[in-house]
């Protein structure tokens, strides 16, 4: 029998809904709770007790322990889902953006600047209102709206006194939209279902976490593509996919590689955590 | 099982099939405890909060 190991720190309704899709699919489920464990990485095989099976899906909720646990669960040998460089990259805005432009896919335009002098002059550029994004974040954490140049400097300030990472101001113009953006989930190569996320009252971010609301959206053909590129692009083999409807078509701006789909999956019908069990267990180790 | 709130006192519905990691929070003071099992004995600490990298 497949066994399937789910590496978390917070059970959230995903975790659950995986563990129901592998007794649902007649695989075995083992929940590893990463938080208070060790790993010796230096021992030739992998520590048992934390990592034993054929195939990983990785669910960590802080970012750092996500990639960390990877790097380890990777150079292991066992698969995982989702891979080390996936990670890194997805957990990056500014390395996202390059993957995307790299690989020929819409993205907002964007800017990075290092000093407070940079990020004023990258503003002017790309002209106001423009957003400034922290390059690891989630959750639409610290994502500014900045309107006008005397908010700029206020918002830069109090980045100048946090966390060199963020001080690398990532710049991106304000696409005009909807009062919504799209989230598409792709699983290997399919492009299971998508959401339009619409902003919570008094919320220019539409994130779930902020309170935006998940509606079920057909997958046009343009979506399908662009998606399933963008999963290609950084090696995913499970993505969120962020997309916009600017006036020159969809532009991908994020991609999720722990996605959330506790919203999306009633919303749409789709049994997300099934796909994706499906998926871990073609991978598994045989 | 009920579960006594270490903070207030109020009374805790942890769910028969909870395993470790899960989240539950107390109805009266709204704090929130992370559920884990020392030999084999359920028990409760104060949750972690949501940090800076944590998200999707």
């Amino acid at each position: 029998m497949v066994k399937i190991v789910i590496t978390y720190d917070r059970i959230r309704a995903e975790e659950k809904a995986l563990q129901r899709a592998c007794e649902e699919l007649g695989v075995e489920a083992c929940l590893v709770d990463i938080k208070d464990a060790f790993i010796d990485i230096t021992k030739s095989e992998v520590n048992p007790e934390v990592l034993k099976g054929d195939v990983v899906i990785q669910r960590c909720v802080g970012h750092y322990r996500s990639l960390y646990l990877t790097a380890i669960i990777e150079s292991s040998g066992l698969p995982v889902i989702n891979p080390f460089q996936t990670t890194l990259i997805c957990g990056d805005k500014l390395l996202t953006t390059l993957a995307l432009k790299r690989a020929g896919i819409p993205t907002p335009k964007t800017l990075i600047a290092f000093t407070r002098e940079g990020a004023l002059r990258a503003l002017e550029e790309v002209g106001y209102p423009a957003i400034l994004k922290p390059v690891v974040g989630s959750w639409g954490r610290l994502v500014s709206l900045i309107k006008d140049v005397e908010t700029a400097k206020v918002v830069i300030e109090h980045r100048e006194l946090m966390y060199p990472l963020y001080q690398v101001f990532y710049i991106q113009e304000f696409v005009k939209k909807p009062d919504r953006d799209i989230r598409c989930f792709v699983v290997g190569d399919e492009a299971i279902a998508a959401i339009y996320r619409y902003a919570a009252p008094g919320e220019w971010r539409s994130n779930t976490a902020l309170g935006g609301k998940a509606v079920k959206m057909e997958i046009s053909e343009g979506l399908r593509e662009l998606s399933i590129k963008a999963a290609k692009a950084v090696g995913a083999h499970v993505v969120g996919v962020d997309c916009l409807e600017s006036e020159r078509g969809l532009l991908v701006h994020e991609l999720n590689s722990v996605t959330e789909f506790r919203n999306a999956a009633p919303a749409t019908g789709v049994d997300i955590a099934k796909k994706i069990v499906e998926y871990a267990i073609s991978l598994a180790k045989k | 099982m009920k579960v006594k709130c270490p903070d207030c006192d109020g009374e805790i519905n942890v769910p028969d099939d909870a395993i470790a990691g899960e989240i539950v929070s107390c109805p009266d003071c709204g704090q929130e405890y992370e559920v884990y099992f020392e030999n084999g004995k359920l028990k409760l600490k104060p949750a972690e909060t949501v940090k800076e990298d944590w998200g999707e």
